[in-house]
């Protein structure tokens, strides 16, 4: 199967499509849907921005990390440290300071991890993530198990995050953004390199990349992204606690990747909705007689993934495209 | 002695107690095809490893142009000046034909780490990239995926991807292997059209195209050079006839 087809790196016409109705939706859903929900959509969508951010690694370049949480928890500390117990912080300087701080973290442990390949890939970044996570754990002068508090949103000069509806909006706004510019990374001189490492690391060697750098890159532009991510989760949630780099986000992460389909950004998307979707949903079943289905969501989780990977290992948008396709829409390919 | 774009000297590589390369020495010329043949097992392929940085000798040195080059890592050996294709077919797959051959012209690009510009936009790039599929012949075959063309046309799309990084040596492992009359008749009119403007090294068991294309061969057995001159004088060598050629060859 080609890197197109298998990757969708070009979306067909019907999938456009489908991303453009929900973006419709987006938009027009603080006016139809309750608070509650509206809350629960900007939490996806930064979520989503979270999966796009390590779908630049696994997707694209073939690095399937298993400590991206790492990052994201980072920029949400960074965020806790930088509000004052009184009052609201600037959004304008903390969130580049957040951004940065999971960049530089990227970028240092990067300089280790992405000299290592396939299974020792996965093992040193999970490594050095629950290295992080201890860190945090540990050490009360850093918030310890309890995690810390962010008492205010960060204060924009032009809007009030404080709002809830301003701050739906202003997560949209970014996860566009973050969207628009990987998919033009996708096509750029640098994504086309971070493919071909994906597809074929020695070739690219023999042909003169230095693939140390490009995956360095990468790696810090990704950490640097699930930072963003991750300001605006402790910036929503207003609490911060050491698993958001745990490793069990670090895992959401990667299904989410999987289950919206890996390698073109609109596929983190659909997952990290669908994923946040089904796992209030599953949390929602019922108990029937003495067992309690909700509580297992996990296992149903688990078992709804190995299903989808199996039939359809390039996740919704591949079940999405093949459905069109049967329609007798080929796209613009 | 100018025109030696490429020297190894002397190169030994030991994998534990066997010497799969043992003090080999060659020389490539511009314009000049150097054939290094043998027996499998010979180490030929390891030699091409050596001198590519594939693979970094226990011993000896390589000479790139003007540089000595010997323990680079391939990339860096690469964007000195060597080319090399590889004798199990090495290529991206699901990528088209030209986006095999673009990929290769781009790592010679300085704009090759810019992030928001469109790679397909970049003229001389495109030019290189065009210029390398022209000359391997494969202009009709562009937009096809690199894993659904004939195995002839992907042996000729690794030499383009070679070419398009601007080699001033070419290491060509077994460009003919496993090809039909018509497909290596092909290959031979190909590498005698790049042959002008390169060094290159030529690892090929199709004696055919050996005597067709070499002037200059080697021939190793066992890691050792056991002769080393113009075809005709390896033809004519005792050694070589006993140890390898044996009478299939006239």
């Amino acid at each position: 199967m080609t890197a197109r087809k298998s990757h969708l790196e070009v979306l067909p016409r019907s999938l456009q499509m489908l991303l453009a109705g929900g973006l419709v939706l987006l938009i027009a859903f603080p006016f139809i849907g309750t608070d509650f929900y509206a809350q629960t959509i900007a939490r996806m969508m930064i979520l989503a921005i979270f999966a796009m951010s390590l779908d630049l690694l696994q997707g694209v370049t073939g690095l399937v990390s298993l400590g991206h949480a790492a990052f994201f928890g980072l920029a949400g500390y960074a965020l806790a440290f930088l509000t004052p117990d009184g009052e609201a912080v600037g959004l304008w300087w903390t969130l580049p300071v957040a951004i940065a701080a999971s960049g530089l973290a990227a970028l240092v442990i990067g300089f280790f991890v992405v000299r290592t390949h396939g299974i020792y890939f996965i093992m040193v970044t999970m490594a050095f993530a629950q290295m992080v996570f201890y860190l945090f754990f540990d050490n009360k002068v850093l918030g310890g198990s309890d995690g810390l508090y962010v008492n205010f949103k960060p204060a924009a000069v032009l809007f009030d995050l404080e709002d809830k509806r301003v701050f739906y909006y202003f997560t949209l706004a970014i996860m566009l953004v973050v969207y628009a510019f990987l998919r033009r990374l996708l096509w750029s001189p640098f994504g086309r390199t971070l493919a071909g490492i994906r597809v074929n690391e020695h070739r690219m060697r023999a042909m003169g990349f230095t693939t140390f750098r490009y995956k360095l890159a990468a790696f810090t532009l990704a950490g640097a992204l699930a930072g963003l991510a991750g300001y605006l989760w402790g910036a929503q949630t207003g609490f911060v606690n050491p698993e958001l780099m745990g490793f069990q986000m670090s895992a959401h992460a990667i299904m989410m990747v999987i289950l919206g389909g890996m390698g073109n950004f609109a596929g983190a998307i659909i997952g990290a909705f669908a994923f946040e979707y089904l796992l209030l949903w599953f949390k929602d079943l019922p108990t029937i007689g003495a067992v309690d289905l909700g509580k297992h969501w996990q296992l149903w989780m688990g078992l709804f993934i190995v299903i989808l990977v199996t039939f359809a290992p390039r996740g919704l948008l591949g079940v999405v495209e093949r459905l069109s396709r049967r329609r007798g829409d080929s796209g613009d390919e | 002695m100018n025109d030696v774009l490429l020297s190894a000297q002397r190169l030994t590589k030991r994998f534990g107690g066997l010497a799969a390369v043992n003090e080999v020495s060659v020389d490539l010329w511009r314009g000049r095809i150097h054939a290094v043949i043998g027996p499998n097992g010979a180490g030929k392929s390891t030699l091409t490893h050596l001198l590519s940085g594939d693979l970094a000798p226990t011993t000896g040195a390589v000479v790139l142009g003007e540089r000595e080059v010997t323990g680079w890592s391939p990339e860096r050996i690469s964007r000195a000046g060597l080319g090399r294709s590889y004798q199990k077919t090495n290529i991206f797959l699901p990528f088209t034909v030209w986006e095999n051959v673009r990929l290769a012209a781009q790592s010679r690009a300085p704009h090759s780490a810019r992030w928001l510009a469109r790679a397909d936009h970049f003229l001389s790039t495109n030019e290189n990239a065009s210029r390398a599929i022209e000359l391997a012949g494969l202009a009709d075959r562009k937009s096809r995926i690199a894993g659904t063309i004939s195995h002839g046309e992907q042996r000729q799309l690794e030499i383009a991807m070679s070419l398009a990084t601007a080699p001033q040596v070419l290491l060509l492992d077994e460009p003919l292997a496993g090809m039909g009359t018509a497909e290596a008749e092909r290959m031979v009119q190909l590498l005698l059209r790049i042959k002008p403007d390169h060094a290159i090294m030529l690892v090929e068991h199709d004696m055919d195209a050996v005597f067709a294309l070499a002037d200059h061969l080697t021939v190793m057995v066992n890691g050792q050079v056991i002769a080393s001159g113009t075809p005709a004088q390896v033809r004519a060598d005792a050694n070589v006839q006993s140890a390898y050629l044996g009478e299939g060859v006239q």
